[in-house]
């Protein structure tokens, strides 16, 4: 196997990683900074800054996992190192 | 597998027909809820329900963990790397899912409000963490413990002993409280004394994990997450179906968060909950349910998420879940499967404490009578876990009395007269709500699951920790397969039986420790863990330095924040958040501690409030920790030669999912 392959799967891999770490900061910090702001507005009933601690944020971090596991995938077959398996 | 074994739990048709007999399983428990809600009409006692709940579940889950007995080392370590995603992540929200948790988070809730919501963010967004830094490079890794990794790739015995060291200081107070926690559900549903109880919690625990390792484990972890699921939203459920009519609590809390802020409101006028003045000068509720930071300050608040999910990321109990799968592609979508199954009980939580507020705060607003407080309060008055007015709810002239002697008490019940332990939420709800006594059986056997689980993912972790890591490593490599599993079993049994004796004696020091196990993995294994799959350039030097240093740190802010409140204040008073007003009332304190060493005890609480370093609170230790580790790893990495050329291709191998596993079992090859 070619070294560059290695190298672009990494490198997919490792941008793959950067994306999910800023949503992971997005959904975990900085949205909450503006928990007073979202209050202001309501969605399904409750204050939007609760409803993202309580619910939203949670959500965001289920849905970017499967999404990340189908990513990874992707690129693991894409450049020819995903498992025979 | 071998064939021989096809039959048993974990052989191959076990394994093609999962689905099946966990669909069968959850029907039983269905069926065996209702005929014991059928038995209660008819008229049988309630101490009978609830050994019926105690002792079938704790049956199943023995017989589960004896059908799972091993001789393979492979499966006694990682259950012969067999377990789909599904089913890993179902096992890891049991491991996952603490008796604190099922019990005691929507209490927390239910107290802090939306500062509560700290805790379901940290014990969430880990999960994230795991999924993109960590699990899918340690099983392509193909290690049986995490301090395994900690010895290939930064090269000996060191890095391994203080990865033990680190794994076993988060570890033995965190199973400790959950041995705890099965002792008190013990005693209250069989009425048997606590220091008994906890060996029956002990006896369940170990007959699900000693013959079978992780195997066993995994397989009782599936079958105790669907009972602690099922406990946990039926009352929820029931309530929201009874209160709105539809049987979402999760989007019908909306309206019962509404339904609270405006009874604090009429209950601010009328004097019923703890008030102060708003800009126009009317009286509003002091903590509103639904306004941030009325608990912790915003770098608190943001530094218990932090260190929350970082520590989540770094417990060696979740991690080693994430070793059982068949490929590093069944364990990226098991770590998403297990923030589903996790998510479906954090999720369901704030619903739980708005709904079990609403309750309250409509008693009290109705202007309920000293003396005529609800039974459920007498009920739990008598645990010590209810308070009105500062005593125990016990005896009824007691109460009025104590409430008496506070002024202008207008002799009905007031929010701010009322205390109530986080746990009472969760096991009084059904109660509260008037719901028969097969469901408070049902609360109580979920939270027995949720605490055996954790549990018994806490002793492998740490029992395999001493046998393969310290034993089979350090000790003695050349020892046969049979001798290292009657080992593995020896220590099980040992530290199981240390835990439960630690937790008979009712140490409360211990059960608040149990939040500092999340900073000390986040300072200790992190920084070393991360840096060791992300940065090729990391360095055994720079590994050890950063682990010390991060985990030192640590470790010197909790015990010396905790237990040297006073001297740790005056060392570093320059850096504490006190106010001058704080610091003359700690002088004046000192000084009388001074005179009259009896009141030296008020000095040491005043100065646990004082000693921090810019007001950081102790559970959120790894803010330091954690950039010390990672400074010190990079610095020292630097200043030392780059690892060898091997170590390097290692780090290329763990990222790459095709190929073989790094580290590889002596012997026949296991698996497919």
């Amino acid at each position: 196997m070619a070294d560059g392959t290695e190298d672009r799967h990494w490198s997919r891999t490792r941008s793959l990683m950067w994306i999910m770490f800023v949503l992971w900061l997005l959904f975990s910090f900085v949205v909450h900074f503006f928990v007073d702001s979202l209050n202001q507005i309501t969605f399904l009933g409750f204050p939007l800054g609760f409803y993202m601690a309580a619910q939203g944020s949670l959500i965001a971090f289920v849905i970017m996992l499967f999404v990340f596991a189908a990513r990874q995938d992707a690129i693991d077959r894409e450049e020819g190192q995903a498992e025979d398996i | 597998m071998a064939t021989t074994k096809d039959a048993s739990i974990g052989g191959r048709s076990f394994l093609d027909n999962l689905g099946k007999i966990y669909a069968l399983y959850t029907g039983g428990f269905f069926a065996f809820v209702v005929v014991l809600a059928i038995l209660e009409q008819m008229g049988v006692p309630n101490k009978i329900i609830g050994y019926g709940f105690v002792f079938l579940t704790l049956a199943v889950y023995a017989v589960i963990g004896i059908l799972s007995r091993t001789s393979e080392v492979g499966e006694y370590y990682v259950a012969g790397r067999t377990v789909p995603a599904f089913y890993n992540g179902m096992a890891t929200g049991a491991d996952w899912m603490s008796g604190a948790s099922f019990v005691g988070m929507a209490g927390t809730l239910f107290l802090l409000g939306y500062d509560g919501l700290a805790f379901v963010l940290g014990w969430t967004g880990g999960y994230v963490l795991v999924a993109i830094l960590i699990a899918p490079f340690l099983r392509k890794f193909g290690a049986y413990t995490v301090p395994d990794f900690f010895s290939e790739r930064f090269g000996g015995s060191f890095a391994r002993f203080l990865a033990v060291i680190v794994l076993i200081c988060c570890s033995f107070t965190y199973v400790t409280a959950q041995i705890y926690a099965t002792g008190i559900i013990a005693s209250r549903f069989l009425d048997i004394p606590f220091a008994v109880a906890v060996y029956v919690g002990l006896a369940g625990i170990l007959l699900c994990s000693m013959l079978g390792g992780m195997k066993a484990v995994t397989w009782t972890q599936v079958a105790q997450y669907i009972v602690l699921i099922v406990a946990y939203l039926i009352p929820v459920v029931i309530l929201s179906a009874k209160k709105y009519g539809i049987p979402l609590p999760q989007l019908t809390y909306g309206q019962a968060i509404a339904d609270i802020t405006n009874l604090e409101h009429q209950m601010a006028a009328k004097g019923l909950i703890a008030s102060a003045k708003d800009a126009a000068g009317n009286a509003v509720a002091a903590k509103p349910h639904i306004k941030p930071f009325t608990s912790y300050d915003p770098l608190n608040y943001f530094a218990l998420i932090l260190c929350l999910m970082v520590g989540t990321a770094s417990l060696p109990h979740i991690l080693m879940r994430y070793f059982t799968t068949p490929s590093v592609r069944e364990a990226r979508s098991s770590v998403a499967w297990s923030l589903f199954f996790i998510f479906l009980l954090y999720f369901t939580a704030p619903a739980y404490a708005a709904f079990a507020k609403l309750e309250v705060y409509s008693l009290i607003n109705k202007g309920t009578q000293l003396a005529q407080l609800p039974q459920w309060m007498y009920t739990y008055g008598h645990l010590g876990l209810v308070k009105v007015c500062g005593v125990d709810v016990k005896v009824i002239q007691d109460v009025i009395a104590a409430c008496g002697k506070i002024a202008n008490h207008p002799g009905v019940l007031r929010m701010q007269d009322l205390s109530i332990n986080t746990d009472v939420i969760v096991l009084s709800t059904p109660e509260i709500a008037g719901m028969p006594y097969v469901i408070a059986g049902l609360v109580a056997a979920g939270g027995l699951a949720a605490a055996l689980s954790t549990a018994d993912g806490l002793l492998l972790a740490i029992a395999n920790a001493l046998s393969h890591d310290i034993y089979y490593k350090m000790i003695s490599p050349n020892a046969s397969t049979f001798t290292r599993l009657v080992v593995a079993r020896v220590l099980l049994v040992v530290v199981a039986l240390c835990a439960a004796m630690t937790a008979a004696t009712r140490p409360a020091d211990i059960l608040s420790m149990v939040a500092w196990a999340f900073s000390l993995a986040a300072a200790g294994i992190f920084p070393a863990l991360v840096m060791g799959i992300w940065w090729k350039r990391a360095t055994t030097a720079g590994a050890i330095v950063g682990m010390i240093l991060g985990f030192g740190i640590c470790l010197y802010y909790l015990v010396g924040t905790r237990y040297f409140a006073p001297s740790f204040y005056e060392t570093w008073s320059w850096l504490s958040d006190a106010t001058p007003a704080k610091a003359a009332e700690y002088a004046r304190l000192q000084a009388a501690c001074t005179a009259d060493a009896a009141r030296c005890a008020a000095l040491d609480k005043f100065a646990q409030g004082v000693a921090n370093w810019w007001g950081v609170k102790n559970i959120s230790a790894a803010l330091f920790g954690l950039p010390v580790g990672f400074a010190a790893i990079w610095l020292v990495s630097l200043v030392t030669p780059a690892p060898s050329q091997a170590v390097q291709d290692m780090v290329d191998a763990t990222r790459r999912p095709r190929g073989e596993a790094i580290v590889r079992e002596k012997g026949p090859v296991m698996g497919h």
